[in-house]
């Protein structure tokens, strides 16, 4: 945003203007957005009693959250389960990424915008929907799963995998990859377009081919792009609700194995079964992600992004 | 040797194809399975579920049942109303601090556009506690309002970010011969910026609306009441209660999934473009 160099109107000739132009936007996002963020923070220091009044009391939230058996046991298994569902995205959604960006990328690529309309089709579906969708083709009552497998002879593989606790949170990242898998493409792609042809055609005129032109040239241009992915889907993984609220309910069975920061964060709010609602102890929860997310997001800016500026054109 | 390279690229192409080829029937075939069983009587659904709908087992009870059962007309004009209300108020507020930004010289000015700009990275689901309070507060519970309200705070900060970057573009001799003329900041703004942000209208529109539209968080904290649904809770509520009825849980995902996709297909060079055009960096 450094556009400083642009010559500007001074102020003092509009004040009044420029004050109406700012206020509405301004004012609305603090008092729906950083308002209720601040305070979140701040609830997550007071206890409510009986009456709805609060009660100051320092840390003794957290340290339930991180020091009583049960709650520390439940946080720790949401905060790992959510590690693994966001270690499948870089994983698998990543890597399919690039690979399709750099196939739509390539040359002289016929019915280019049609693929790439159609891959992107299922990223702007509600993520409910996606739920539901992968939730009737997985289930074996329909049995749809086992007859496309037997397609590929792969019949046997077939398993409840959303019903069983070693594969049910695998398979809702790999759901959640089948939908997202356009965002990562786009963006590279587009990182890919950008790169300058003289470049490329310096290292063709050599001989190389185009898989040696992607993996030494092209690659190594568009990481910033790559992190700048992660970043993306470390903050949406970590503030992500919907697909396993839908598919399996705010219990996010079975035995909690499907249980993130997201479902956890409601169930601590809302309360569930014979466990009491709480407010306090939500935001405090929600104040854990904000500093999962926070030292994420920093990471990224002072260590991933200051290191490949220097790969920058 | 010539004719050997041609070979070499025809069978490369033919590799391409059928890898992307793949990849496609991958990302559509799931959708696809889903709305043409929606078209099926239930034995038709369990004995053919690849086939097309043929004369024996065609049949439109599931969305018979649907439409008898739930208001989903209901929850498709909540829906509808909050969106377009949202993706309205989003760029005119958003436009007229993009400009104030972009075009006047304050005090604070850099450090008022990353104010704006933390948004973007952080979730506003983390202030729900104090959004819901808020909210109970107002007297807005169960209102569509409220969730007008939370998505307009939620989907300012993109939109002042994007239209920044675009107001940057706008020629400077179109303001200055109008200041010479001697028209004021408010028509100025109004009657020749307003009307030149067309192009980027679409892109923001596009950011707002999709996180709106397929949001499940705020309808359910904020809105779950009777009558107040948008589509996509309506759709979770409904299959929660009639999951065993295959008929009407595949006519109402498939209610939901067809406006989408006209709207995308409609949309898809205008999105795509916002996209590629590194509006998100």
């Amino acid at each position: 945003m450094a556009h400083s160099t642009r010559p500007m109107t001074d102020w003092r000739k509009a004040k009044l203007p420029v004050f109406a132009f700012l206020a509405p936007a301004t004012i609305i996002y603090t008092v729906f957005m950083i308002y209720p963020l601040l305070d979140s923070i701040r609830l997550s220091f007071y206890t409510s009693v009986s009456g709805g009044d609060l009660t100051f009391v320092g840390l003794d939230n957290y340290r339930t959250i991180l020091g009583d058996p049960g709650w520390s046991a439940t946080f720790w298994n949401a905060f790992w389960n959510n590690m693994k569902f966001f270690a499948v995205h870089m994983l698998v959604q990543n890597p399919i990424g690039i690979a399709l960006a750099a196939v739509l990328s390539l040359p002289q690529l016929k019915l280019r915008n049609t693929y790439r309309t159609l891959i992107f089709m299922p990223t702007m579906l509600s993520v409910v929907v996606v739920g539901f969708i992968w939730q009737l083709i997985l289930s074996p009552v329909w049995g749809v799963g086992p007859e496309i497998l037997d397609i590929f002879g792969l019949k046997s593989l077939f398993g409840p995998w959303l019903g069983k606790e070693g594969s049910a949170l695998i398979t809702l990242a790999l759901i959640s990859v089948w939908q997202w898998v356009g965002i990562p493409m786009m963006l590279i792609y587009a990182a890919l377009l950008a790169i300058p042809e003289d470049l490329v055609d310096a290292a063709v005129v050599d001989g190389a081919s185009h898989f040696e032109v992607f993996l030494h040239i092209k690659l190594p241009l568009v990481l910033p792009t790559i992190a700048m992915v992660s970043i993306l889907t470390f903050v949406s993984n970590f503030n992500a609700f919907d697909l396993i609220y839908s598919v399996k309910g705010a219990l996010a069975g079975p035995n909690f194995s499907t249980d993130i920061m997201g479902t956890l964060f409601y169930r601590t709010f809302f309360g569930y079964q014979l466990q009491l609602g709480s407010p306090t102890l939500g935001a405090t929860v929600a104040s854990l992600m904000f500093i999962i997310i926070l030292v994420g997001v920093l990471f990224y800016l002072f260590v991933v992004q200051r290191r490949l500026s220097r790969y920058q054109l | 040797m010539y004719k050997n390279i041609r070979k070499d690229d025809a069978s490369r192409a033919v590799i391409v194809h059928a890898v992307l080829l793949s990849y496609t029937l991958l990302a559509l075939y799931p959708v696809f399975l889903i709305v043409i069983n929606a078209f099926k009587t239930r034995k038709g659904i369990f004995s053919d579920p690849m086939g097309l709908p043929g004369p024996k087992t065609f049949s439109l009870e599931g969305f018979t049942k649907v439409l008898a059962k739930s208001d989903f007309e209901v929850y498709f004009f909540n829906s509808i109303s909050v969106t377009v209300i949202t993706i309205g108020i989003v760029l005119l507020l958003a436009a007229m601090a993009a400009w104030a930004i972009s075009e006047y010289e304050f005090p604070g000015n850099t450090v008022l556009a990353l104010y704006l700009a933390i948004g973007i990275m952080v979730p506003i689901r983390l202030g729900s506690v104090s959004i819901l309070g808020l909210i109970v507060d107002l007297g807005l519970v169960n209102t569509l309002t409220a969730l007008v309200l939370v998505y307009v705070a939620q989907g300012l900060p993109l939109a002042i970010f994007i239209l920044t970057e675009f107001m940057h573009q706008i020629p400077k001799d179109l303001k200055e011969a109008a200041r010479c003329d001697g028209v004021g900041e408010f028509t100025i703004f109004f009657a020749i910026i307003l009307p030149l942000i067309r192009p980027a209208v679409a892109t923001v529109a596009v950011f707002t609306m999709i996180p709106i539209w397929n949001d499940l968080w705020f309808p359910l904290i904020l809105a779950p009441g009777d009558g107040k649904q948008t589509i996509t809770l309506g759709v979770q509520q409904f299959i929660g209660q009639y999951v065993t009825d295959w008929n009407a849980v595949l006519a109402s995902l498939t209610l939901a999934i067809i406006p989408i996709l006209i709207l995308y297909l409609i949309f898809s060079r205008q999105l795509i473009r916002g996209l590629t055009s590194g509006a998100v960096k």
